[in-house]
């Protein structure tokens, strides 16, 4: 219970820091918006069938925004040596990884919220489907899992911005590949469970990445 | 002493010797493949290289893990040496399976046929992106930690990328379809000569490497020294 409640103090100091300044948010809009009118604009020219790009659009532009999002949150902790702050208090540090991760989760997924009904209008689809909304968050705690990790190490590194896609981007591939496969699944109207696979797919990689990350959290964040 | 140098001299004469054994075998011994052709002997090499990849990888993960439990540098030297061992022949899978591809499919990149490229080129960028972390950061045992940690999460990643790619590029469940399925036995024979060859050869260079490692350890150590003792 103790943990749970370290946890969730960990993540209402995020939501709350967000709650009165509202910069990522706005940002993130401001951003989910540009992105989708360029790609709209870009494959345009090309394409008959938008509905045929419309998944792998969606899911580049979560990518990209997942890694705005997880570099700015934990470039936050570094100011002021919050992170120091943060490990010093008297819990374990998984505390901090699942603190940050459920923030992160809850950033990410926020912003999609935000970008789904613009990606539906631009493009004609409708996204709002329960399956596709399940999908949509199977693949964010992916994200969240492994971002919360690997940000925490690209902190800490020169150019950090740069950082941060090059080492995600490898890693959540499979991630990317399943859920736009089901994503494009759900708008052909394919049943889901001749997509069962993909999803029990993201949810072992879920699963198994919040382990791994939550075994290794600790060594990043000590010294 | 002595006896280290023994074992470092078995492996160069035995990592050379194998290699020209290995070059004999593909170009001569096999027979030439009824359909493909020529083109198929790069199929020895190619096969190898990529499982020396895996393999030096592998090592890898060992090494970040062996680093993370008792904090021993030579567990990083020996982590690091075999990501750059990998890197290289990773590249070299890459680049024989392109010409292989471009022999057989009439195209370089054959996203569709061959998923296996296409996870071995993922490989190697993952493993990029273990060195480029590591040059991004400041202080030796930051960079050990770190890159142990990268190096756990790339590898857990493998398989997920493995049986994504797999699965994206249509339903193929079959792992082997063309190798170890129909090879001639002369051509089994040469192609796990080539596997024990490599190996071989993976492990020379390891060996070096990680002596070169320790080396340029001594060094800084010796600087810091000298350095100090400049100072006071």
């Amino acid at each position: 219970m103790a943990f749970l409640n370290k946890t969730l103090a960990i993540v209402w100091k995020d939501v709350l820091a967000e709650l009165r300044t509202r910069e990522m948010l706005s940002s993130m809009l401001v951003f989910a918006l540009l992105v989708t009118v360029i790609f709209s604009f870009s494959f345009d020219l090309r394409v008959e069938n938008i509905a045929q790009v419309a998944p792998g659009v969606l899911w580049v532009t979560f990518a990209f925004a997942s890694t705005l999002e997880l570099n700015r949150s934990l470039a936050l902790e570094m100011e002021n040596d919050c992170l120091d702050g943060l490990i010093l208090a008297p819990m374990d540090r998984s505390v901090i990884y699942f603190g940050k991760m459920l923030g992160n989760l809850i950033f990410i997924s926020a912003i999609e919220a935000l970008m789904l009904p613009i990606v539906s209008v631009v493009f004609d689809l409708n996204l709002l489907q329960p399956s596709l909304l399940l999908v949509v968050f199977l693949g964010t705690i992916g994200f969240a899992a492994v971002g919360t990790l690997l940000s925490a190490m690209a902190v800490n590194t020169r150019a950090r911005e740069v950082m941060l896609p090059i080492l995600l981007f490898p890693i959540i591939l499979p991630v990317v590949v399943s859920a736009a496969k089901v994503t494009g699944g759900i708008l052909d109207g394919v049943p889901l469970s001749e997509l069962a696979r993909w999803v029990q797919f993201l949810v072992a990689f879920d699963v198994i990445f919040l382990v791994v990350s939550y075994m290794t959290f600790d060594f990043v964040v000590q010294g | 002493m002595t006896k280290k140098l023994r074992i470092d001299d078995l492996l160069n004469w035995l990592s050379g010797l194998s290699i020209v054994a290995a070059l004999y075998l593909v170009f001569v011994y096999a027979p030439t493949e009824a359909t493909m052709g020529d083109v198929q002997r790069i199929f020895y090499f190619h096969v190898s290289s990529a499982w020396v990849g895996f393999f030096a990888f592998f090592v890898t993960l060992i090494g970040g893990i062996a680093y993370l439990r008792d904090r021993n540098r030579d567990w990083d030297t020996l982590a690091l040496s075999s990501v750059e061992i990998g890197i290289t022949f990773t590249a070299m899978a890459v680049i024989t399976g392109s010409i292989w591809a471009k022999a057989t499919w009439n195209a370089w990149w054959p996203w569709q046929q061959e998923p296996r490229l296409v996870l071995v080129s993922i490989l190697l960028l993952l493993y990029l992106a273990y060195l480029m972390l590591r040059a991004f950061l400041e202080g030796e045992e930051r960079k050990a930690r770190f890159a142990a940690v990268y190096g756990i999460v790339a590898f857990v990643s493998v398989p997920f990328t493995f049986m994504s790619v797999r699965w994206w590029q249509g339903l193929h469940p079959v792992v082997f379809e063309r190798e170890g399925m129909h090879l001639a036995p002369t051509m089994l024979a040469t192609f796990l000569f080539c596997l024990v060859a490599f190996t071989i050869l993976y492990f020379t260079l390891l060996l070096h490497r990680v002596r070169l490692g320790r080396l340029a350890d001594q060094l800084i150590g010796l600087k810091e020294r000298l350095r100090q003792g400049a100072g006071g």
